[in-house]
């Protein structure tokens, strides 16, 4: 009886296995290759991180009254210029006293779309939500009633603008994209080859295109004397485009259903109509709801795109920003900051949209 | 049935009414606004001069020669683009992969980064980057002749000689050479199991035997080496700054794309299959080459082409860095010559011939690589 294993059962494992040093031998320094990668890879680790301190932090400079104020005072970052040009980004030309009123709109679209990702809301009172925040922001956005000044909508900018430009089109291609996907998979051959010629030829070219055709050919589109708004024309390419890539994530909602519940609803003597609404969509539509999410988050993100076409989103309200001669030189900091708010919202709804995708898995995995 | 072909018909009858409605709409602003139709502007002088062109290109040249240099431009971003975002994707997903708990959360850091900010911001850094690089007078050489400065990156070039033309003969002859010597052997260890080193022979035909006949015509190698001449360099070939920050931002962004896209394919081999592979004797290289990549390669594929394409679409945004794309091209024709339908039928068409040419490529080669079931 000299195996202290035996004779002493609690005894502790090797404080080598165990651990920050059992931890660290298992995950960075398990073979020769994986020691040298970690340390050459720490090494720029610390080097990275001490110079983006070094500028963020240490050596910036948070109040000044202009760029070179802030040039004179310390090497690093000059943040006073988001202090200073931030409202400017955030809400673009928007009237500034009247900012207050951006500002409460784009809350109202941020709690909207917070509650539009809890389950709970998932059924008629996410209508009602949309159709009051939409009434709610329309009179905020432009005003004319209740004492408030009209504002028209080429002096809207910045982020109400950018979620204006992501949420809008997304939800009026909805319909059509189903619309499309249904036609896709019909066996009539003209409305087939419609929808995929559609589809296909959206899906073929940039959006970029698409936006330069809204803003040039549109007006020659319609008749003489009839012109459109130039943020209508935005969300009019904006929703076509969206379209097309939804309806290609529906179909294959719809791609995925069992051909059981197909038959199942004919036998059952369901007409088309009934077939679809009752049986096919309710089903495929859950299934994507992911996907659905990542191209939200695509399209958030593309309506960056519409600078081209001179509508003041977030990043033209951030260019517009840099040209102020007081303030030319802090071009890095307008970036860092105007990405760290899309990085804010993407990144949200991509951890939302893993974490469903997990959820909806857990039925299906055995 | 009866109610399918009504409703075709009405369908039918809506396209063409609303088509009808825009043309005739169109056309009768063109006229009110006297606007030229039709193609003929391509022929006309262009006048405006171009940020690089891998053709010969002057400001007198016409407006076609001026798209076709857009075009160029182009392809040649989109080319260079895919083959250096796949290589990073690659290399990013398998560091996703890796045992090493840092390097995994590095990659990780990486890809969440470059998905979620939109790549136009991302673009504007990268050429505001290329722009705080250091004047001609102080340009860093990164290796031996290799210059980096804010007026792009220069490297020397092989000046051309008569007798190179054989070096790329005998080349082409090499590759030529491999794919046969590769479909023999195949056929060899199908019938026999015998195996044939192909890599190394194919390696040993396409950078050998050139090399041979380089050494045999003597050694003809004259660098352009670019030097520095008073404020500015002469010599080499250049990269200009815009073609460096679109090449790299659109590498850097898709690149993150491709990693998930590896990443989850891989993960798609089950486990089972390796150790398979293992029990029955085969080398790991082997079990990689044979059994866990072919199976890889069909869950990457599709996305993969997805990808390829928003590569070629998403260089349409050199038109925010002032590089001379197709779509900056077309946008200054139709800003000189107001004939904004045919600029866009134009853009719109080289787009989808290009879309469609690489879906019907990666389509073909998916077939090729897709699960065979008898």
């Amino acid at each position: 009886m000299t195996d202290t294993a035996l004779t002493n059962p609690s005894l502790r494992p090797p404080v080598t296995q165990v651990g920050v040093i059992g931890w660290m031998r298992a995950n960075l320094f398990n073979s020769i290759l994986n020691s040298i990668l970690t340390i050459i890879f720490a090494y720029i680790i610390v080097r990275v991180v001490y110079a983006l301190l070094d500028w963020g932090l240490i050596h910036a400079v948070w109040h000044a009254a202009n760029a070179r104020a802030c040039r004179a005072a310390d090497s690093g970052a000059c943040w006073a210029f988001i202090g200073e040009k931030g409202r400017l980004i955030l809400f673009g030309r928007f009237p500034y006293e009247d900012q207050w009123r951006a500002v409460l709109a784009s809350v109202l679209f941020v709690i909207a779309m917070g509650l539009s990702g809890w389950r709970a809301f998932w059924n008629k009172r996410l209508l009602y939500l949309w159709i009051g925040v939409t009434a709610v922001n329309s009179v905020l956005m432009w005003g004319g009633v209740f004492g408030l000044s009209f504002v028209e909508t080429s002096l809207w900018g910045g982020l109400p603008l950018t979620l204006i430009l992501a949420i809008y089109p997304t939800m009026f291609s909805f319909p059509l994209a189903i619309l499309l996907a249904l036609g896709r998979r019909s066996r009539l051959p003209i409305v087939k080859s419609v929808c995929i010629c559609f589809i296909e030829l959206i899906r073929g070219v940039p959006l970029i295109t698409l936006l330069f055709m809204a803003s040039l050919m549109l007006p020659l589109f319609l008749p003489a004397g009839v012109t459109i708004d130039k943020l209508l024309r935005a969300v009019v390419a904006i929703t076509f485009f969206t379209a097309a890539y939804i309806a290609e994530v529906i179909r294959g909602g719809l791609q995925a259903l069992p051909k059981g519940q197909y038959e199942a609803a004919d036998a059952l003597g369901l007409s088309y109509n009934r077939k679809i609404i009752s049986i096919i969509l309710p089903q495929a539509l859950v299934v994507v709801i992911p996907a659905l999410v990542n191209d939200f988050i695509g399209v958030f993100k593309d309506t960056s795109l519409v600078t081209v076409i001179a509508l003041f989103d977030i990043v033209a309200a951030m260019q517009n920003a840099l040209v102020d001669p007081d303030w030319r030189g802090p071009t890095m900091e307008a970036y860092f900051f105007v990405a760290a708010i899309f990085f804010v919202f993407c990144y949200a709804m991509s951890r939302y949209s893993a974490t469903l995708e997990t959820t909806f898995n857990k039925g299906r995995r055995r | 049935m009866v109610r399918g072909v009504i409703f075709q018909i009405v369908l039918i009858a809506c396209v063409v009414g609303l088509v009808g409605f825009l043309v005739h709409n169109t056309l009768s602003n063109l006229a009110s606004r006297s606007i030229a139709t039709g193609f003929g502007f391509l022929q006309k002088e262009a006048g405006f001069d171009v940020g690089e062109s891998i053709i010969p290109y002057t400001p007198a040249d016409n407006y076609g020669r001026a798209l076709l240099v857009g075009l160029l431009n182009t392809l040649k971003l989109a080319v260079c683009g895919i083959v250096l975002c796949t290589i990073l994707g690659t290399l990013v997903g398998i560091a996703r992969l890796s045992t090493n708990w840092l390097i995994s959360k590095l990659a990780k850091v990486y890809i969440e980064i470059t998905r979620n900010i939109p790549l136009l911001l991302q673009l504007f850094f990268w050429i505001t980057m290329v722009r705080l690089a250091p004047s001609p007078r102080d340009a860093v050489e990164l290796l031996p002749g290799v210059y980096v400065m804010n007026r792009g990156v220069l490297m020397p070039f092989p000046e051309p000689d008569p007798l190179h033309t054989y070096i790329y003969i005998t080349f082409l002859v090499g590759v030529i050479a491999t794919f046969a010597v590769a479909r023999w052997a195949k056929q060899r260890q199908m019938a026999t199991g015998q195996q044939f080193p192909t890599f190394w022979a194919g390696l040993g035909l396409i950078v050998g035997l050139p090399l041979a006949v380089f050494f045999i015509v003597g050694a003809p190698l004259v660098l352009d080496v670019p030097k520095l001449q008073g404020f500015n360099f002469r010599g080499g070939v250049g990269l200009t700054p815009e073609f460096v920050a679109m090449l790299v931002g659109l590498v850097v962004y898709t690149g993150g794309f491709i990693a998930e896209i590896v990443r989850s394919g891989i993960l798609a081999v089950s486990n089972g299959q390796s150790e398979a592979a293992s029990a029955l004797g085969l080398r790991r290289g082997v079990t990689l080459r044979k059994i866990v990549l072919p199976q890889a390669l069909r869950v990457i594929i599709p996305p993969m082409t997805s990808q390829y394409l928003n590569i070629v679409k998403n260089s349409s945004l050199a038109v925010a860095v002032g590089y001379f794309d197709l779509v900056s091209a077309a946008n200054t024709t139709i800003n000189q010559t107001g004939q904004a339908v045919e600029g866009i039928a134009i853009i719109m068409a080289v787009y989808l011939t290009i879309s469609l040419g690489i879906s019907l490529g990666m389509n073909v080669y998916n077939g090729r690589m897709a699960l065979k079931e008898r």
